[in-house]
């Protein structure tokens, strides 16, 4: 809904795409303007992660962070949450450097969504391209209204298009 | 499947696109009307108003019936409304989050070619 922002003058911002490819996955698409190892480096080392997975337009707090980038080794994301900080943690099921990253994500019990990320380098710059994939419809429809998520209810125009056409159809 | 739906969600963002027909929907919202009433409550032709109600009808935004010689519009499924909400706001955020590791990414990609440049001195 925000074409109008690409052109503006001076910020040469790449565009991210979202697209629900089945019931249970979804993919999101973006190119990075740097080569594929760094963006890896910034996937897989914490310092440079926690820079960038919680931006403060999210309005979220990481209270820590801690990732363990090898086959089988673990992550945990802690967030500032009330009344108690929140745990999001997995395991990391494939690890080829620069080009293919593959984790679980185990906060809510096993055989949760599995999150696979390619890199692939054309030019200096890098796509990213990330796959969500749930073990059913509900747990995907249900990931765009989670606990992480229910702490950054941004209204964006769409949403208040819905509120404007709810309200009109609930005469 | 796979195609066809995220045809259909591209074409519904394309629909919303437009101020007019946000409006139209707004309206319908409230009220079902005939393709002639809308072309007058938006100041518009009816061949105007008939291309928009064209392309939220190809979005499944709105459904349309003919009753004699009167064309009616209605809204369509809301189901879909809630699909492409989830959908922006996921994509939102990924867009938020990308944007961010950007930077990160441009500061430390400069930093290591003025490093280089530095060492070839």
């Amino acid at each position: 809904m925000n074409a109008g922002s690409e052109g503006k003058p001076g910020a040469v911002k790449n565009r991210t795409t979202v697209e629900r490819t089945s019931d249970r996955e979804v993919v999101v698409t973006r190119t990075i303007n740097g080569p594929a190892r760094i963006v890896f480096e910034a996937f897989t080392r914490a310092e440079l992660f926690r820079r960038w997975w919680v931006p403060k337009s999210m309005g979220m707090t990481l209270l820590s962070c801690e990732l363990d980038a090898r086959v089988g080794g673990k992550y945990r994301l802690v967030f500032d949450f009330d009344p108690e900080p929140v745990a999001f943690f997995g395991t990391y099921v494939e690890v080829m450097p620069y080009s293919r990253l593959a984790w679980t994500n185990e906060e809510g019990g096993e055989g949760g969504p599995v999150t696979t990320v390619t890199f692939e380098e054309k030019g200096g710059k890098t796509l990213v391209v990330l796959t969500e994939r749930h073990p059913s419809k509900e747990s995907l429809d249900a990931a765009g209204t989670g606990a992480a998520e229910a702490m950054v209810e941004t209204f964006d125009q769409l949403d208040e298009l819905l509120v404007t056409l709810s309200e009109g159809s609930g005469e | 499947m796979v195609q066809y739906m995220s045809t259909r969600l591209n074409t519904s963002f394309a629909a919303l696109s437009d101020a007019t027909r946000r409006g139209v929907l707004e309206h319908l919202g409230r009220a079902d009307a005939s393709i002639t009433d809308l072309a007058e409550r938006f100041q518009m032709t009816l061949t105007g108003m008939k291309k928009h109600v064209g392309v939220l009808e190809e979005a499944g935004l709105v459904t349309t019936k003919k009753i004699g010689r009167v064309r009616t519009c209605q809204l369509g499924p809301r189901r879909f409304e809630e699909e492409m909400v989830w959908l922006e706001r996921y994509r939102q955020r990924w867009d938020e989050r990308l944007d961010a590791l950007d930077k990160v990414v441009e500061e430390l990609t400069r930093k290591e070619k003025s490093d280089e440049r530095r060492k070839r001195r």
